[in-house]
């Protein structure tokens, strides 16, 4: 699949602009990190400079702007501060609608933004750029009257769309230059690869400017470069290098390097391992874009793999060839490996989609004039990547709606023992073969007596119906409903709650809310993670076998005649003192076959309840893929998924929470004839 | 005298009137052929190790693991209630990609015999008989002739409702 250069620059600049986004909420609050500028600049200098390459003209324009100011903000000469912070995001806007749409937007909202930008760090319209250049000057004072620089690229270079020539251009912006190639490595015409830069050169500049700026011209290659930066005269008589009187643009001097450039195109072996070399060191790498659905072939590729490797397995046991079974062995282990690692390439960690809320309640505390700290929990839970993407908006809902409703006004927070400053927690975690992810916050919590009212107004119930908080509570996902007294631009129109509940319950999840009034609110979303990896125990009842998820999994134990005896009738179990409700796994499942005559029980729990189950057989841990059930059996309640083990076979994993409640129940219904 | 038949026949209404031509795969079924159509095909396979599925509707009884994908296994014998028979040789598996709700379901179709791909017209349309109380009409698109034996062509949606 070919994608078109204007296509990839989107894509990077997408990526970029939401790092950049990362950076400035960062730098909102600690805005003397020098690292955190950096970043900011480099990211905006790029987008400035690939939006040129690729004819985003007005992208580079706009950007230019900022990316001055950021020079400044490096340099020490402004600080950055929030108002800055605040301008830039909305720069950041403007350059991906740039980027995404240009003709949607006008350029007033550009100009409005530089305006701002400009007024901010007090320079006037327009004069970003010379004022940098004239406040450069006296800060160079340490600098000598010129620099002798020795560039060496690595060979490599090149191939990285990297022009020397450009670079050189740089430098003589700086000032007077005069440059010298030196060709001692430039091998023979017929040994030479046109794609190695072989030459080296030696610059004299000759202008006061300082170490930093002339390094800066290298930001971008500096680590594919050996870059020697001398006072001019220092260890080298400065008539040497000036030997003709420097003109006022080195136009020569250019030419001369030119030249053996050119010289250099066609060429090959001796340079070829230090192109290795160099490539080596290029690796570095971090990530690599994928299409999703290359993933998800390459899956069932593996899935193949596994299947034909356990064939082969159940060849090599019956074999009596020695080194049949070792290279099954071999295979085997190497499948497994596989297999672990493509299930985990589709995970993504929560990070990813948290970081994307921060700019989400920045703007709302300021819009609202709430000030909240946002905190967020668990970012390295991994999920597939859908899911990721379907989660994102149902917690844009929840995320405005703790702020809009739940966190009261700094004013009314400060009549209460409550800090002016709200917080919102967002949190991730692993519960059994479950994520959930829980929006909290500590705000007013929510009003049930509005809620009540509000439904009787709307006929749900009937005026004075006796009704628990918890179900006066799940009026709030009802489409329409709506308690806001006013209708902001934010929520308040009663969309959203049931919007919210449909694509929890669409990805097979569920949306559960608690309050405690004038302490605050918490939504809790429990979700299945599909294609997930956990941990399971593989555990056989009758001829199936199926997944526990281990960590819902307390303590195995064995249902001793004793025991048997004992519950006779009951289903309950006394583990060291304390009684658990039991079920019996064979008849759940209605297993054929014998039962296995000592049985097995697994104790599970999920919060504070528990129960044990009764098995046939412990098998063992197993690394469980979990695949989601089919839509088909969306009306089966005992299992959450399924997954495919060694052999090929699926089997289904069980949903404790289910189970653990489906044990209550029974355990209830058992003693209450007994309680009478 | 086409005309006639479709219109008694409740379940060919959504037919038009001009002759309709389908590919499809014919599958035996206890003593019964119904023709599946091609376009929603995907492979032919060899009866694999099914996982019993506790709980579940009795025609989607079990789950297959078709090139890593875990899908439902249906038994439509149960569904138009006819007699379970054994696993012969003859067994397949036909796996199938239905669209429900707008969404793309793969499932696996449990059969006793895959004849051929061949093309059933609406020109041989007949009226469902009275025989054979197991014919659902409700789950028919449409019943027509092939070698002088009776098609039923199912409503794949309606039966995995």
């Amino acid at each position: 699949m070919e994608l078109d250069p204007t296509e990839i620059f989107r894509q990077e600049a997408a990526e970029l602009l939401d790092s950049l986004e990362t950076v400035l909420l960062d730098l909102g609050q600690t805005p003397q990190d020098r690292d955190l500028i950096d970043a900011a600049f480099r990211a905006l200098h790029t987008i400035k400079g690939s939006g040129a390459m690729f004819g985003f003209d007005r992208v580079a324009a706009f950007t230019h702007d900022f990316e001055t100011a950021f020079d400044l903000i490096r340099k020490g000469r402004i600080d950055a501060n929030r108002d800055i912070v605040t301008v830039s995001l909305s720069a950041k806007d403007y350059i991906r609608t740039l980027i995404e749409d240009p003709d949607s937007t006008d350029p007033i909202i550009g100009e409005a933004i530089v305006e701002e930008l400009h007024r901010l760090i007090g320079v006037s319209d327009g004069a970003v750029g010379k004022a940098t250049a004239i406040e450069a000057a006296p800060e160079t004072a340490a600098a000598a009257s010129g620099w002798r620089i020795e560039i060496a690229f690595e060979p490599g270079i090149l191939r990285n769309g990297t022009n020397p020539l450009a670079l050189l251009d740089d430098l003589r912006a700086l000032g007077t230059c005069r440059v010298e190639a030196v060709l001692d490595d430039v091998p023979e015409l017929d040994a030479l690869d046109p794609a190695s830069c072989l030459i080296t050169w030696t610059v004299a500049l000759e202008a006061p400017c300082t170490v930093d700026e002339i390094e800066d011209v290298f930001m971008f290659v500096r680590d594919e470069m050996k870059l020697v930066i001398a006072p001019l005269g220092a260890d080298e008589p400065v008539a040497e290098l000036i030997p003709e009187p420097v003109a006022e643009q080195s136009a020569p001097p250019a030419r001369v390097v030119t030249a053996p450039t050119e010289a250099a195109a066609p060429a090959e072996k001796p340079v070829a391992e230090k192109v290795e070399i160099a490539r080596r060191s290029d690796d570095k790498t971090s990530s690599v874009r994928v299409q999703a659905e290359r993933l998800d072939e390459l899956m069932d590729r593996v899935g193949e793999l596994v299947i034909a490797q356990a064939r082969l397995s159940q060849i090599a046991n019956s074999s009596h060839d020695l080194a049949i079974k070792a290279i099954a062995e071999e295979i085997e282990r190497l499948a497994s490996g596989l297999r672990d690692t493509t299930m985990g390439v589709r995970m993504v960690p929560m990070g990813s989609l948290f970081s994307r809320f921060r700019r989400l309640v920045h703007d709302l505390s300021r819009d609202l004039g709430k000030p909240v700290d946002f905190v967020t929990v668990g970012e390295d839970t991994e999920m597939d990547k859908t899911m990721i993407e379907r989660l994102a908006d149902p917690l844009v809902h929840l995320i405005r709606n703790a702020i809009d409703h739940g966190i009261e006004s700094a004013d009314r927070r400060g009549q209460t023992a409550k800090s002016a400053t709200g917080r919102i927690e967002l949190a991730a975690r692993y519960v059994g073969a479950q994520v959930l992810v829980t929006v909290q916050d500590d705000g007013a919590g929510l009003d049930t007596a509005r809620i009540r009212a509000k439904a009787e107004e709307n006929g749900l119930i009937q005026p004075g119906a006796n009704l628990s908080e918890h179900e006066i509570h799940q009026f709030l996902f009802h489409p329409g409903f709506s308690t806001a007294k006013t209708i902001s631009a934010l929520s308040g129109r009663g969309v959203g709650m049931d919007v919210v509940k449909r694509t929890i319950e669409a990805m097979r999840g569920t949306i559960d809310l608690t309050t405690i009034p004038g302490h605050g609110s918490s939504v809790t979303l429990r979700l299945p993670l599909t294609l997930a990896i956990i941990d399971g125990l593989l555990i056989r009842v009758g001829e199936g076998r199926y997944i526990i998820p281990l960590s819902a999994v307390e303590e195995c134990i064995e249902l001793t005649a004793a025991d048997e005896a004992r519950a006779k009738g009951r289903s309950f179990l006394n583990v060291r003192g304390e009684l658990v409700p039991f079920l019996r796994l064979r008849e759940l499942f209605d297993a054929d076959g014998e039962a296995d005559p000592h049985q097995k029980v697994i104790v599970t729990s999920i919060g504070d309840t528990r129960v044990g189950l009764v098995v046939d057989q412990i098998i063992g841990s197993h690394q469980t893929v979990i695949k989601s059930l089919s839509k088909l059996h969306s009306d089966v309640t005992m299992f959450s998924g399924a997954t495919i083990l060694g052999d090929g076979s699926a089997a289904l994993i069980m949903d404790v929470a289910q189970l653990v409640t489906l044990g209550q129940t029974r355990a209830e219904s058992d003693r209450a004839p007994e309680a009478a | 005298m086409n005309q006639t038949q479709m219109q008694a026949t409740p379940a060919a209404a959504g037919l038009p009137a001009t002759e309709t031509r389908l590919q499809v795969l014919m599958v035996g079924l206890g003593n019964e052929i119904f023709a599946i159509e091609t376009d929603m095909v995907r492979e032919i396979i060899d009866p694999v190790p099914v996982t019993r599925v506790a709980g579940a509707r009795a025609f989607l009884p079990a789950l297959i693991n078709v090139r890593g994908n875990v899908v439902p296994l249906a038994d439509l014998r149960i569904r138009f209630g006819m007699q379970k028979t054994r696993q012969t040789e003859d067994t397949r598996i036909v796996v199938v990609e239905v669209e429900i709700d707008g969404d793309p379901v793969t499932l696996g179709l449990l059969a006793d015999k895959v004849y051929e791909v061949t093309e059933v017209s609406s020109r041989h349309i007949q009226q469902t008989p009275r025989l054979g109380s197991h014919w659902r009409p409700e789950f028919i698109r449409f019943i027509t002739k092939w070698n002088e034996e009776f098609v039923i062509v199912p409503d794949m949606a309606r039966i995995l409702d």
